[in-house]
């Protein structure tokens, strides 16, 4: 059997378990997803986006996010300039109450359905839930607008006040496969972040659980991370790509090989087959226009628009537009994906 | 190719590096003035500062090298200096 025969009956293979039946590939299945040869990678691409099409429909999700505490967080995730363990440019500021409710018009004048507020914390303490609570009741009585939240590591009480505050969903990332996240965050455990998620989970919000890839790990290790999360089964996956920030024990990292990117898009979607996989972080860099694009016809069906937390993203327009061109409905308000 | 957002570079041109924080020292050669403050055009050390820039805010002041309290939002972002106040994005 040739090496073309073999990568194409991985594809083979996920045509009929993934696209026919709905189920998502293991991690030695992804294994061989991630592996794939350049030349496999356009049926490889148009496999995924026939599966994003099947099981989560046409429509893609756009979200704006803001950060509402930036910088000064005492963890020391290795790829975060909001360390405060760090010699990072980025300074500690706090968004006020007339600044967050302008971000949230100015989203959802794009379209979005989305709005994330995030904090660079450990974990809220009771001045951040206060200040959130403020900012989710000015948002409510001038947007309309769906409200998700981001604020570290949550104990039962602050789950079920979010909850009961209608925060609809809520962001706490694995990041990385527990087998390589000793070597980037040593201030929490792969544990303390699962009990986060399975409390956001078991209260009722939906759960938003992301990844970074590009930091060094291993293929096996990414195929590793993208089963880890189809065991959690969250609601949505925002795909980061690492954008090695000065200061940051990772600032010399290489930016992540654009077709490596595809490659992994394709391996999450066939994961994940109906999990919201948003686009996020250093997709700009890792991808380009036409990688963007490409992964928008390989699995992807969320962005989020505009700006990152401290970075740059493109210009919202450009995405909206791409989204036009490719025929593809944005999300409407109300509506599940 | 990827989609410019050149507007945020201007961060790069003045006294300082808006990315680095680091001199920039005027230069004559490729377009600038050694008259202008180095405000025309980046130092040749700079220029993968100024390609930096496209992705993120200024981070210091281009004026006197501080770092800047910065807040990015969906569709902007706000840098300050605490001796020269406030610059918005382009
Ligand atoms: S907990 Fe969040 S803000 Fe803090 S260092 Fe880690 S990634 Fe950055
Ligand atoms: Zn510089
Ligand atoms: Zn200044």
């Amino acid at each position: 059997m040739t090496i073309h025969a073999t990568d194409h009956a991985i594809l083979d293979t996920a045509r009929r378990q993934v696209l026919d039946q709905g189920i998502g590939l293991a991690e030695e299945q992804l294994v061989d997803v991630l592996s794939l040869p350049d030349d496999a990678l356009p049926a490889a691409l148009d496999l995924a986006h026939q599966v994003r099409l099947k099981h989560c429909g046409e429509d893609v999700e756009v979200e704006g996010i803001v950060s509402i505490k930036t910088g000064g967080c005492p963890e020391d995730c290795h790829f975060c300039s909001q360390s405060g363990l760090f010699d990072s440019p980025v300074r500690g500021v706090w968004l006020d109450i007339p600044e967050l409710v302008k971000a949230a018009k100015e989203t959802a004048a794009t379209g979005a359905t989305e709005f994330c507020i995030v904090a660079a914390v450990r974990g809220p303490d009771i001045k951040l839930m206060n200040q959130v609570r403020f900012a989710i009741n000015r948002i409510r009585q001038e947007v309309d607008i769906n409200i998700a939240c981001s604020l570290g590591m949550l104990t039962q009480e602050q789950v079920d006040q979010l909850a009961g505050w209608g925060v609809h969903r809520y962001n706490h990332n694995l990041e990385t496969a527990r087998s390589f996240f000793p070597q980037v965050v040593t201030t929490h455990t792969y544990e303390e972040r699962l009990a986060t998620c399975a409390m956001v989970k078991d209260a009722g919000m939906e759960l938003c659980c992301g990844a970074l890839i590009g930091m060094g790990e291993t293929l096996g290790q990414r195929a590793e991370l993208a089963a880890q999360l189809a065991a959690l089964d969250p609601h949505e996956v925002p795909l980061n790509f690492l954008n090695p920030r000065p200061g940051t024990p990772l600032e010399h990292q290489e930016i992540m090989d654009g077709k490596d990117a595809l490659r992994a898009i394709v391996a999450f979607r066939l994961a994940m087959p109906r999990t919201v996989l948003r686009y996020a972080g250093g997709r700009e860099l890792a991808l380009g226009d036409l990688g963007t694009r490409e992964g928008l016809l390989g699995g992807i069906n969320a962005v989020i628009v505009g700006n990152y937390l401290t970075t740059l993203g493109r210009p919202a327009t450009a995405d909206l537009n791409l989204l036009v061109e490719l025929n593809m409905p944005i999300k409407e308000l109300q509506k599940t994906l | 190719m990827t989609t410019s957002r050149t507007g945020a570079a201007r961060g790069a041109r003045g006294t300082y590096c808006g990315h680095c924080g680091g001199p920039c020292v005027p230069w004559t050669d490729g377009g600038g003035n050694a008259d202008d403050g180095g405000t025309a055009a980046p130092s040749p050390a700079h220029r993968q500062c100024l390609s930096s820039l496209q992705w993120e805010p200024p981070r210091f002041c281009v004026q006197c090298g501080r770092r800047l309290k910065v807040q990015v939002t969906p569709l902007g972002w706000r840098a300050e200096c605490s001796r020269h106040g406030p610059t918005t994005a382009p």
